[in-house]
């Protein structure tokens, strides 16, 4: 008798979502199965991998992830035609590191120039995303928000602290939103809840569990996504429906995995393969998990999960 | 069901000032009132006591005892304290519980306590490392505890076992865990074996106007299990009577007339169940 693989049947789905305008839009979500199990049911969209740059040089940056983009770092609107052209990036996701108060504490007015320039310069879609400074965010992303005006970027993130702002402004502005909270799938939902009784889409909505890095808690990110996922497909929770996020290089790239030398840690191996496979690694679990969308940094890393993606769909 | 009474507790602040003056006016008063509540025995939690733990635990039990005909449930980890309170307990009015002993080596000399003074004893099943898992971990370490009890020489009749109740806002799927192994502890002894649990912890972190409502409703659920005994609020569970039957009709699938009731029970029941996922404002959804 001829093998016949168990199908589950789920009852709900994940919603999917729309980013940019014109011929470059891209849409990500929509399945109603389990990340990649196509034999049970629909997948219509692949996961969309959005190239991180940031407002200002990536001094920061680990010396592997920062070398590709010498060229073109100095200045957001060179690095995103670069990501856009020569990377063929299918959406950019621009980081306003430089708006933190601890770092170059740029004004919501630099921030608002620096996201029409970009805008102006690529026709991909645009995440835009703050410092992840609860207090600062709040004004800059509002500002932001409405200097994007009806170009359907996603703006992030909101979290249980200045959610309310945020998101009125993306909501006005016809945007989608980041809601993240800190790996707790409970508050997670809950603040997915309280966005959504402001009026905002629950369809406009994208979840952030908070990312971690393989050997740093990934577990707990997968864990949680997994869930969340779970209680979309089987328990057809409307709350948790939303595509989730891994915003993957922001975590990776800051860890000593990737940037410790080979003469320091011989055993770990050479360190541009070692870095870029982590970020690549990374990514791969968490999309695995159920992650629609990941925000990631090195180009060969990009290509890894791409091509992996290619492998699974 | 037997209700211990759970507000004589050192994390309430009033009481834990009387402690510290040594007031016996706020203890009586508390102790009355859940007498009158229902309180079967009256629970005193003076916390780990590590200074004065006795005295302390003796004047809490002579204090509660002056005016109230109850046994007093001897709560601390100090060892020491509970012993001192027993020795002053008025067994007139029942026997002592004390809390707890559990797999924890450290926590077995509390069954010699039971032996010698001929109280009862709460089982409180986790070990020494982490949480239990399911029903089924908590009942191989029930297990565990009443072989230890046998060799102590306490009766199993006096051991209390207790599933250790969980927060439904971080740990939500030990709910249902909790209730299954209420269940499972009936079955391994003849007679079944008695249970307890600390109740209020299932509402802990949740939004105030939240925590009746699920107390009330995992009280409803454990009794459906066949619990014996539970440290709860004696008034919030004296209030369950008029809800107890509305609970179990629309856990029995029916109808009742008052909608907005029946949506809130079918609501509590799925986050203690695990059906849907618990968030603070689950009522609203």
């Amino acid at each position: 008798m001829a093998f016949t693989a168990p199908k589950e049947t789920y009852t709900g789905k994940v919603y999917a979502v729309t980013i940019g305008t014109g011929d470059k839009a891209v849409t990500f979500g929509g399945e109603n199965v389990l990340p990649f199990h196509s034999f049970e049911g629909v997948t219509p969209n692949r996961p969309v991998i959005a190239v991180e740059i940031q407002d200002v040089p990536p001094a920061d940056w680990a010396d592997t992830v920062k070398k590709p983009y010498e060229a073109v770092s100095g200045d957001p609107v060179t690095w995103a035609k670069f990501c856009q052209d020569e990377l063929k990036a299918r959406a950019i996701a621009l980081r306003l590191i430089g708006t933190h108060p601890d770092r170059e504490n740029r004004s919501p007015a630099d921030a608002v120039k620096t996201v029409k320039d970009v805008l102006a310069a690529v026709q991909v879609p645009l995440i835009i995303l703050g410092s992840n400074h609860a207090e600062k965010d709040t004004a800059v992303l509002v500002a932001v928000a409405e200097a994007a005006k009806d170009k359907n970027c996603i703006i992030g993130k909101a979290q249980e602290a200045n959610y309310k702002t945020i998101a009125a402004a993306a909501m006005a502005n016809n945007h989608k939103l980041i809601a993240m909270s800190e790996l707790d799938i409970n508050l997670s939902k809950q603040l997915n809840i309280l966005i959504t009784q402001m009026g905002f889409d629950k369809e406009k909505v994208i979840t952030d569990p908070m990312c971690s890095a393989l050997g740093y808690g990934i577990e707990y990110t997968y864990s949680v996504m997994e869930r969340i996922r779970l209680a979309a497909l089987t328990q057809n929770d409307v709350t948790m429906q939303q595509p989730l996020l891994g915003d993957v290089g922001m975590y990776v790239w800051k860890i000593k995995e990737a940037s410790a030398s080979e003469e320091d840690l011989p055993q770990w191996g050479a360190l541009e393969e070692r870095s870029i496979a982590w970020e690549a690694e990374t990514a791969a679990a968490l999309m695995i998990a159920g992650a629609e969308l990941l925000i990631m940094r090195h180009p060969r890393a990009i290509k890894e999960v791409d091509n992996l993606i290619d492998e699974l769909v | 069901m037997l209700i211990i009474g759970e507000k004589l507790s050192i994390i309430a602040k009033r009481v834990r000032e009387a402690m510290m003056k040594k007031d016996k006016g706020p203890i009586q008063e508390i102790a009355t009132r859940q007498w009158k509540e229902g309180s079967g025995i009256i629970d005193a939690n003076i916390g780990p006591a590590e200074d004065g733990g006795e005295e302390l635990m003796q004047w809490m039990v002579t204090t509660i005892q002056e005016v109230v005909p109850l046994p007093i449930c001897l709560d601390t980890t100090n060892f020491k304290a509970i012993e001192a309170g027993l020795k002053v307990h008025n067994n007139q009015w029942g026997r002592a519980l004390v809390n707890s002993t559990s797999n924890d080596p450290e926590r077995f000399p509390i069954l010699e306590l039971g032996v010698k003074y001929n109280c009862d004893v709460i089982g409180l099943t986790v070990g020494k490392g982490g949480l239990p898992a399911d029903a089924e971990e908590r009942a191989q370490i029930a297990a565990e505890i009443m072989g230890r009890a046998m060799e102590y020489g306490l009766p199993l009749d006096n051991l209390y076992l207790d599933p250790l109740v969980l927060q439904i806002a971080t740990t939500q799927d030990q709910a249902r865990h909790v209730i299954e192994a209420v269940k499972l502890f009936q079955h391994i002894n003849e007679p079944p074996m008695k249970t307890v649990v600390g109740l209020s912890n299932i509402s802990n972190g949740c939004p105030k106007p939240l925590r009746p409502i699920l107390n009330k409703h995992m009280f409803v659920l454990l009794e459906d299990a066949g619990l014996t005994a539970a440290i709860a609020d004696a008034k919030e569970m004296a209030e369950v009577a008029e809800e107890r039957k509305l609970i179990l009709d629309v856990m029995a699938g029916k109808e009742i007339e008052d909608k907005q009731k029946m949506m809130e029970i079918r609501k509590t029941l799925d986050v203690i169940m695990g059906r849907t996922l618990y968030a603070h404002s689950y009522l609203e959804m």
